[in-house]
């Protein structure tokens, strides 16, 4: 349990500075049960309610996936949100950085820019399945921290993503 | 007007020069032509510098200092393109009393047209005075003539000071050896990568890492003066501008929004700082005084305006947006408005930079393989000067003649700092300790 407040506790007074009295209430009381108002997901061995391996498990995929110089989210990438929105609101405490990629190729600045575009583009919507905007922030690494470290179209494809990232 | 003033000066010199010697066909090759793509290089003896009596210095002794002055000479010629020089191990030394008094019957023995001549003296200041003396050989004429007083530790600068004189004296354009390169030290594995601040001399030389490779750091930029650069980093988490004064090793946020900024961009007076920011998703172009305070919002597209480079007069701004649907090129007021694109005929264009001569733009152009090329501010003469797999982010020298840039190498994603000149036939990569991107050529130093 306290592998499990520990993180909340830094979460919620660094983080969240407008929410810090409220953050007390929603801790377990420890040392024993929660207060997480729905039942939380089964979580596996190796990982803790709440954790970014919680989020793995239980949803669809921590990324969604862009064409090339796009940033809509298409269908597919609704569903993978919608698994995510729906966790989110299962762990209400949770909070997301998401992060904005580019494939290499591209210019520097321009791909910057366009991670951020990317970033925001699931961050709305998100939002618009009720995630509360101050739950989520976002960061673009432009083409910097490639995934697929191939200069192909399967490793640009895979770079070209939106990534949520639980903040721990 | 003032191309135009250098232009005539170049014909005035090259007249002279016929007068003296019509009967020498020789000396009609002691101008060398930039944008001659098929012109041969100009050969030029380099024996080492003289002293007139060698004196120790905290450099080493001038008669060392004179061999080293000449050998980065003839790096910076051979460096140009334009010269094949023969550097002190090809020629014969000479002594001091020749500096002035040329042994011309044995030049005229060497494959040389050109020759230059020098000396380093120790003063009792603790300073050195460097003479530099440039010859036409077959006419046995001097053509110019330079001397600095310099610190024994600047020998260097000495020395891209004479380089420049006689580039400056041959070709008719403006110097540029005697200027400086920041850019970005890379290494480490694609996935990992660790990217470092670092600044160096035009050739390479005092070379020193500004920054430890914790937070990745981007596209830097000296601010004329070369007391400051600005650059990006991710030291907080995320992409911010910050500002990093040389001399102090402070830095600052050029902007206190936690939006993140990219595409850092000095004003040609330094007054100015140039950015973008992204407000949920979306980029557009700002700028703000150097000292701080309240920023002005340059362009407000849906689509991402960024980047940009003031016109050397400061009066208009050349940028990147893909509000047409692709990245392309516009032009704006410097104070935003009027705007108008500038880039036609399919492909992307990226990373517009407006040349310090101002009569040209260069950027990268994306079809297929990204290749560096340069157009006319109104978007004419479109002429591209590589061609990689990918080539990216160009920066002029001081004198607008040579075009640096970075290639990376597909697969291993490895990267290296490359110059090229206008007539693209002269490109070669520049020697950098570890790999290299993002290069950004200062002015001239003061």
């Amino acid at each position: 349990m306290l592998r499990y407040a520990t993180p909340l506790l830094i979460t919620s007074s660094l983080v969240l500075a407008g929410c810090a009295k409220k953050a007390p209430e929603e801790l377990p009381p420890a040392p024993t049960g929660t207060s997480q108002p729905t039942a939380p997901p089964p979580s596996g061995p190796g990982y803790a309610p709440g954790s970014q391996g919680d989020f793995l498990a239980n949803t669809m995929s921590d990324r969604i996936l862009f064409d090339t110089d796009r940033y809509n989210v298409d269908a597919q990438d609704q569903v993978v949100l919608q698994s995510q929105a729906q966790w989110m609101a299962q762990h209400p405490n949770s909070r997301v950085t998401i992060e904005g990629h580019a494939d290499e190729r591209g210019t520097r600045d321009y791909n910057l820019a366009l991670g951020e575009r990317r970033a925001n583009a699931a961050k709305n919507y998100l939002a618009s399945l009720g995630v509360s905007p101050t739950r989520m922030t976002t960061v673009s690494y432009g083409k910097e921290r490639p995934d697929a470290l191939g200069s192909n179209e399967s490793a640009w494809a895979q770079n070209r993503r939106a990534v949520s990232v639980v903040v721990q | 007007m003032a191309i135009l003033g250098l232009k005539h000066m170049k014909s005035w010199f090259v007249a002279i020069t016929l007068s003296v010697g019509l009967a020498l066909p020789a000396q009609a090759q002691l101008t060398v032509d930039v944008e001659n793509t098929a012109a041969d290089e100009l050969t030029i003896a380099v024996p080492g510098l003289t002293t007139p009596q060698s004196n120790e210095t905290p450099a080493g002794t001038t008669a060392e200092l004179g061999n080293k002055i000449s050998d980065v000479i003839v790096s910076n010629l051979r460096s140009s393109g334009l010269f094949k020089p023969l550097g002190r191990n090809q020629v014969r030394g000479i002594s001091f009393s020749e500096v002035t008094a040329p042994q011309f019957p044995y030049w005229n023995g060497t494959s040389a047209s050109a020759l230059i001549q020098g000396f380093v003296r120790s003063n009792g200041d603790g300073k050195l005075t460097v003479g530099c003396y440039l010859y036409d050989v077959a006419l046995e004429t001097e053509l110019t003539r330079t001397g600095f007083v310099v610190d024994p530790g600047d020998w260097r600068r000495a020395a891209h000071k004479c380089a420049d004189s006689i580039y400056s004296r041959l070709t008719g354009e403006s110097p540029f050896f005697d200027s400086r390169i920041a850019y970005i030290a890379e290494t480490g594995p694609k996935g990992n990568r660790r990217k470092r601040l670092a600044i160096m001399d035009s050739d390479g030389a005092n070379h020193r890492f500004i920054t430890n490779g914790q937070a990745t750091a981007l596209t830097p930029r000296f601010s004329p003066d070369y007391k400051q650069i600005v650059y990006l980093s991710f030291l907080d988490g995320n992409p911010r501008i910050y500002v990093y004064e040389i001399g102090t090793g402070r830095q600052r946020l050029i902007t206190q929004s936690t939006n993140p900024t990219f595409a850092p961009r000095w004003s040609p007076d330094g007054k100015t700082i140039l950015y973008s920011m992204a407000i949920a998703g979306n980029t557009d172009i700002y700028k703000v005084s150097a000292q701080g305070g309240q920023p002005t919002r340059l362009t407000s597209s849906p689509g991402i305006d960024i980047g940009g480079s003031f016109s050397p007069d400061g009066s208009r701004i050349v940028f990147e947006s893909d509000r047409s649907g692709s990245q392309q090129l516009y032009v704006m007021s410097a104070n935003g408005g009027g705007e108008r694109r500038i880039s036609f005929g399919g492909g992307r264009f990226a990373t517009p930079e407006w040349s310090p001569r101002g009569d040209l733009i260069a950027f990268t152009k994306m079809a297929g393989n990204f290749r560096v090329g340069v157009m006319t501010p109104s978007g004419g003469g479109q002429r591209l000067l590589t061609n990689s797999w990918q080539d990216e982010a160009p920066t002029w020298a001081p004198n607008g003649r040579i075009i640096q840039f970075f290639r990376t190498t597909r697969g291993s994603g490895k990267t290296g700092i490359w110059q090229v000149d206008l007539t693209g036939r002269n490109e070669r990569q520049l020697p950098t300790p570890v790999n290299g991107s993002d290069p950004a050529w200062g002015p001239l130093l003061p």
